[in-house]
Order: C-alpha cells, then sequence, then structure tokens
C-alpha cells in the first residue's frame, strides 16, 4: 500500500472502522473503496490548484476530525427554521433522526442507510451517478465515508403542496459529519425541497454535505440551502443537479454562519428546453471566508439560465465567487445571465469574482456583470436626514442590498426567516461607527474575461 | 427658531460658505436666492447635517441648541427638514416604509405614540389627497425611477408627514412644469403656521410668485450680500445675477 500522508491518517483509519462497522450492499462497498483510493490521491487541495485559489482548507486539512454522534439529543431551538409548515427530516452528525422527524403522508423520503439496506433499485441507480468523486476530494471524502443520508423520491406527476425540509444538526469538538442526500424527482412533479445545516454545542466541527438531484422531464422543483453553522466551524459542500428536458430548476443559496465556507454549486442542463435559476446569498463577518463556486453546464439547445449572488462582507470576511458557465458544442440558444454583486461594509473585507465563460456553441447569448461596492453615502445621509439613526438606515440599504436575492424568493414564509437571519447578524458585520458613510478603499479584484 | 452667526465652510481645502448670518424666526418665510455655485446648497447641507461639508468658523442654534454638534438624525428628530435639491434614488426600500420608519422616529423624539401601519395609510391618504402625489409612488422604492417632477413632489410629501418645524427647500421649483410647481406651492402653503418656519432656496423668482416670502436674501460668492422684502425678488427678476458682482466691489 502506498504511504498516506500524515493528515490522511486519520481519514483512512476512520474509512477502515466504517467498512469493518457498517454494511450495506456490495456495489456500496466497492464505491466506497474506490472514493477513498480516489480521495487518498487527491489529498486535500491547496492553493496551487486553481479551483482553490483563494480558498485555503488548511484548518480542514489540519485538523484531526473523528465521526461525531448520531444519538445524542438536539436541545431545543437549533432548528433555524422551526414552526414551517413542512415535512422535516431530521439528522444528527449525518444519522436520520425518525424521532426528531415528522410523519411524511405518501412521500416517499427518509434514510439513506434504510434505503441501502433494503436493496432499494433508486439508489442503485443514481447514487453517486451525478456528483463525481473523481475530480473533488471532497466529494471522494463523502463518499468513501458514506453511510447515511437522505433518499427522496417523488414520483412522476406529484404535485407536494408543503416543502420537504431536510435539516442537518452537527455537534461535538473535532468531530466531522458527512450528510449525504440523493433526491430524485420523477416527470412533470413539482416540489419545494429545503435543506438547512445547523449545529449546536461548542466545539468545531465539520460539515462536508454532498447533495446529488436529479430533476425529471418537465418537472419544476424549488431547491434551498440554509447554511447556518455554528461560529467557527468549517463547512465544504456540493450541490450537483442533473436537469431533464423542459425541467425547471430554482436553486437558492443562502449563507451566514460558519468561519470556513466553500459551495460548489453545479447543475448540468441535460435535456432541451431546461431552464435553471441560481440565486445565492452569502454574508460573512470577522474572519469568515465563504467561497462559492457554481458550475451551469449547458449540455443541450435552447436551455437558458439565470444567476444572481450577492454579497455582504464585513469585518475582515473574505469572499470568492466563481462563475462558470459552460456552452456545449450543441448547445445552440443558450441563454445565459450571470451577476455577482458584492457590497463591502469595511475596507478589510475582501471579494474575488471570477466569471469562467467557455462557450463552444456559436448562436448563444451569455452576459456576466461583477460589481464591487460601498454603502452608498448620499443614501445612508438621505435616511439619516428624515430621522432614521445611522444604524437603522445602514440596515435599510444592507437589506435591500440582500433583497435584490431575497425577494426572489417564493416561499413567503422562508424569505422572512432568512431575513430575519440576516436582521440578526448585522451586529456582527461591522462596527456601527463605521456606518457613518465614510467611502472605504475596499480591496477587490473583479477578473474579466479576455 | 433658527440662528446662523458668521458661518464659514468648505468642501475639501476650498472654501464655499465665507462668512454668513441668518435670523429666522418662527412663522417667517426666508427667500435665499442667487446664481449657480454662490452656495446656497452648501448652506442647506450645513444646516441638514451633510459630513461632506466642513465648518470651520462661526455657531448655529436651532430652536437655542447647537445645531452643529446634531448628527443629521438629531436635527431632524427636533424638526429640521431639508427637501433636497437633487433627492436621492434608494433601490429595494419602499417609500412607505421607509417614511414610517423617519415619522416614528420623529415621534418618538417627541414623546408620541408610534404609528401603526393602519393609522400611517390613513395619515399618508390625507397628504396625497393635498399634494396629487400618485399612490403608486408610494409603494415603489424611494425616488427609483420617478421623473424629476415627481421626486420633488416626494420631497414635499415628506414634509407634509413628518411636519417639521424649519423646513428647508432647495430648489424644490427647478425642474418644475407650472402645473406640478402649483401643486407644490399649494402643498407648502398649506403647512404655513405661526410655529413653522421655512426657508426657501431658488434660483428663480418664479416660485415667489405662488410662495410668497417675508424676506429675501441675495447670495454671492459665499456670503449674504443683500436682504430685503419680498420686493427685492422682483427686483432680481429685473436685473438679473450679473450687476452682482460690482454691489460686491462697491461694498
Ligand atoms: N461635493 C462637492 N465637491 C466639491 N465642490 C463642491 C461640492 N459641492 C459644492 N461644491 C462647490 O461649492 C460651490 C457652491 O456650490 P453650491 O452650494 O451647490 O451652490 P448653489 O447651490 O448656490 O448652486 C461651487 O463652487 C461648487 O463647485
Ligand atoms: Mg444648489
Amino acid at each position: 500500500m502506498i504511504e498516506l500522508k500524515e493528515e490522511l491518517q486519520s481519514y483512512a483509519s476512520c474509512f477502515d472502522r466504517l467498512q469493518q462497522r457498517a454494511g450495506g450492499p456490495a456495489w456500496l462497498r466497492q464505491l466506497r473503496v474506490a472514493a477513498m483510493a480516489r480521495f487518498t490521491e487527491l489529498g486535500f487541495p491547496t492553493r496551487r490548484q486553481e479551483e482553490w485559489k483563494y480558498t485555503s482548507v488548511a484548518p480542514v486539512a489540519k485538523g484531526a476530525f473523528a465521526f461525531g454522534d448520531g444519538l445524542i439529543q438536539p436541545p431545543e431551538g437549533v432548528d433555524p427554521l422551526a414552526g414551517l409548515d413542512c415535512h422535516r427530516l431530521a439528522f444528527v452528525n449525518g444519522r436520520f433522526r425518525a424521532d426528531l422527524s415528522s410523519v411524511l403522508d405518501g412521500v416517499e423520503a427518509g434514510s439513506l442507510s434504510a434505503a441501502l439496506n433494503t436493496g432499494n433499485e433508486l439508489v442503485e441507480n443514481h447514487l453517486a451517478r451525478y456528483a463525481s468523486y473523481q475530480n473533488h476530494p471532497f466529494v471522494a471524502l463523502n463518499t468513501a465515508l458514506l453511510e447515511d443520508g437522505a433518499a427522496v423520491r417523488i414520483p412522476a406527476g406529484t404535485i407536494l403542496e408543503k416543502p420537504l425540509y431536510l435539516l442537518w444538526l452537527s455537534s461535538g469538538e473535532q468531530t466531522m459529519s458527512h450528510p449525504r442526500s440523493l433526491i430524485v424527482v420523477g416527470a412533470g412533479s413539482q416540489v419545494s425541497i429545503i435543506e438547512a445545516y445547523a449545529g449546536f454545542g461548542e466545539g468545531v466541527y465539520f460539515t462536508n454535505p454532498v447533495s446529488e438531484i436529479v430533476v425529471g422531464e418537465n418537472s419544476i422543483v424549488e431547491y434551498y440551502k440554509v447554511q447556518r453553522e455554528r461560529p467557527g466551524c468549517y463547512h465544504v459542500a456540493t450541490i450537483q443537479s442533473e436537469q431533464q428536458r423542459g425541467s425547471t430548476l430554482h436553486s437558492h443559496s443562502a449563507s451566514f454562519g460558519a468561519a470556513l465556507v466553500r459551495n460548489d454549486i453545479n447543475s448540468v442542463l441535460d435535456g432541451e428546453g431546461a431552464e435553471c435559476v441560481l440565486d445565492g446569498l452569502y454574508t460573512g463577518g470577522g474572519a469568515q471566508h465563504i467561497d462559492n463556486h457554481t458550475t451551469l453546464d449547458h449540455a443541450q439547445p435552447h436551455c437558458s439560465t439565470r444567476e444572481y449572488y450577492h454579497g455582504i462582507l464585513g469585518g475582515r470576511a473574505s469572499g470568492v465567487f466563481s462563475g462558470r458557465i459552460i456552452v456545449r458544442k450543441d448547445a445552440q440558444k443558450t441563454d445565459a445571465i450571470q451577476s455577482n454583486k458584492n457590497l463591502l461594509l469595511s475596507e478589510e473585507a475582501s471579494i474575488n469574482s471570477k466569471p469562467q465563460l467557455e462557450i463552444y456553441a456559436d448562436d448563444v447569448r451569455c452576459t456576466h456583470g461583477a460589481t464591487v461596492g460601498q454603502l452608498d453615502a448620499d443614501a445612508l445621509f438621505y435616511l439619516r436626514s428624515r430621522g432614521i439613526r445611522a444604524e437603522e438606515a445602514r440596515n435599510m440599504l444592507i437589506a435591500a442590498f440582500a433583497g435584490g436575492v431575497l425577494d426572489r424568493i417564493r416561499m413567503g414564509a422562508l424569505r422572512e426567516r432568512l431575513e430575519e437571519m440576516l436582521r440578526q447578524d448585522l451586529q456582527s458585520l461591522l462596527p456601527v461607527q463605521q456606518a457613518a458613510g465614510h467611502a472605504s478603499a475596499a480591496r477587490s479584484r473583479l477578473h474579466e474575461v479576455p | 427658531m433658527l440662528s446662523i452667526r458668521n458661518l464659514h465652510a468648505n468642501v475639501g481645502d476650498k472654501e464655499i460658505l465665507k462668512g454668513i448670518d441668518l435670523e429666522v424666526k418662527a412663522g417667517q418665510v426666508h427667500a435665499v436666492m442667487g446664481p449657480n455655485g454662490s452656495g446656497k446648497s452648501t448652506l442647506a447641507g450645513v444646516l441638514a447635517g451633510r459630513e461632506l461639508f466642513e465648518v470651520t468658523a462661526g455657531e448655529v442654534l436651532f430652536e437655542g441648541k447647537n445645531l452643529l454638534e446634531m448628527k443629521p438624525e438629531e436635527r431632524a428628530r427636533l424638526g429640521l427638514f431639508m427637501a433636497f435639491q437633487y433627492p436621492v434614488e434608494i433601490p429595494g426600500v419602499s417609500n412607505m416604509y421607509f417614511l414610517r420608519a423617519a415619522l416614528n422616529a420623529i415621534r418618538k423624539e417627541r414623546g408620541e405614540e408610534e404609528l401603526d401601519a393602519v393609522d400611517f395609510m390613513q395619515l399618508v391618504q390625507e397628504k396625497t389627497r393635498v399634494l396629487e402625489v400618485g399612490e403608486n409612488l408610494l409603494s415603489r422604492p424611494v425616488n427609483v425611477g420617478f421623473s424629476g417632477g415627481e421626486k420633488k413632489r416626494n420631497e414635499i410629501f415628506q414634509m407634509a408627514v413628518l411636519e417639521p418645524r424649519l423646513a428647508i427647500l432647495d430648489e424644490t421649483d427647478s425642474g418644475l412644469d407650472i402645473d406640478a410647481l402649483k401643486a407644490v406651492a399649494a402643498g407648502v402653503n398649506a403647512m404655513r403656521s405661526p410655529e413653522r418656519a421655512m426657508v426657501l432656496v431658488t434660483h428663480y423668482q418664479r416660485l415667489l410668485n405662488y410662495i410668497v416670502p417675508d424676506f429675501v436674501h441675495v447670495m454671492y460668492d459665499g456670503r449674504i450680500i443683500r436682504s430685503g422684502g419680498k420686493e427685492l425678488a422682483l427686483e432680481l427678476e429685473e436685473t438679473g445675477y450679473a450687476g452682482l458682482e460690482e454691489t460686491v466691489a462697491a461694498q
């Protein structure tokens, strides 16, 4: 056997213990072996790699994380979306918890582990077919350590009235979890799905989710990701969707918590006439680092994508936005619009924004734009001149900026929760004195495509 | 109510206001006229608390308090209002939400109950009737996509809702067609009262046909070089601002 880098040692022993302990069908055991082998080859990424140039995962690589306990009881009030009218599946440290989940009427959603052990065909046909572990070390690690998660099948022609809500809770000191979701939506269905990530306790944990979503022909899927991890924790996630002919995916990502955040959010438009809306809001203060890498892969003609990502960064926070749009040779009449706007609330906050257009077809429309700005001093003065306190004026302008993305969320109850989270976080985004309208010479780099 | 003494103010290194003296008493309407660049908006901005302008000398008392020490929002809460020459567009903040926040901030200062959404809408409907502000403007973001005339009406509408003690209107008349001008003037006249004072900053005499001032001041190169009654405005209309240079030279 090849000698392991020291930082991978602890993962190798976790893997060994898992393979001994966990059962599962032979194909799954082989999948884990293959993914572990790939993870061992790739190792943790370094900043010398283009895709990780602005994000150091050293805190994750240097940590020695062990599996978190899936059986502990979360305290009251950890659900960031408590009270939402929905079907709820809850997970603790990656493990499905029936005791914390609500009964689902006619919805095939439950533990991935159960589905694996009962020889569910859906899982065998779809699991790990979309999120490739070949190129992404964190997907490889998730796949190597795959044991439980969520398996969701929406049969063709289903219209789900209430949203399906997957709540992923993490907790523990130097613990890790690898949440895994497989969501397969049949033809002509309409569903809203929320995945929220939160935690409890004081420990530093590492969450490494992978979600695979199949959006069937002519189906309409609203997918929301809410990242509200504990301060100081690490969150590295991949969401990989596959869209079939005529399907519509509205994918929203709202990122509030954690110390280090990396999202890879990708959709392959693999059928004619598919549409994808990719919306994102990311906020950071203190020393938070938030990296959003998105890829929209136009593989077929007549597909359209709309991407709007807004970032609000204060303190010494740093952000990365990389928006890749691929238009394959046959994907004529592609219509893609991408926009990334950033609001920097302090001089030390920074953002790297980079569009990447790879266009191999000739009859397409692709536009992109990125902006970096500070709060508008004239607008602040205008509000204050009417009697509104500096801090409130600032918060109004920040909320207005976030509204550019949040207002596009159709689920009103969820939108209100996210607005509330933003309000709660505003205090930490910058010291109030700075709101008085001093224009700050914020560092920023905007990459233009050649 | 307002007492300005020997006020000097800079933008950067450049002195714009070079010693302004002005007394405004409750119930009075003052017009400040003068050519472009004479410092009218700078004066209005200094009074409203714009940080861009640095006061280098002089003092301003408002209701007996040192105005220059206060933050812009504190001035507004004490009853000072400035209608902007160029109202600012604020995408994403609705006119109604903004104005209710402002009104409640001011009411709180006055020791009055905050208005809930229902009472507020009722108040707004009363005020819009007088000013002919389209209701559709109210639900839109502050000044975004408003025409020049709509922006000016919105300023006067805000004044009507906030009911300040001292209103400074900076060129609220410029760019208005005659109907809009009459509507704005009617709104302003409806607010004249013995407790309230107004300072109309204007470049043209036209507005003063509709809002008749008690006093007229002529500003030139950062100073008030002449003061008089309403007839001074008519005199200026005839002679224009061209003759001012000689007036200054003669002094
Ligand atoms: N933001 C600014 N930056 C630099 N100079 C300014 C600024 N605002 C006003 N000034 C200068 O101050 C002088 C007076 O301007 P202003 O007060 O706007 O005059 P008015 O309102 O009488 O036309 C002008 O010379 C103008 O160029
Ligand atoms: Mg002016």
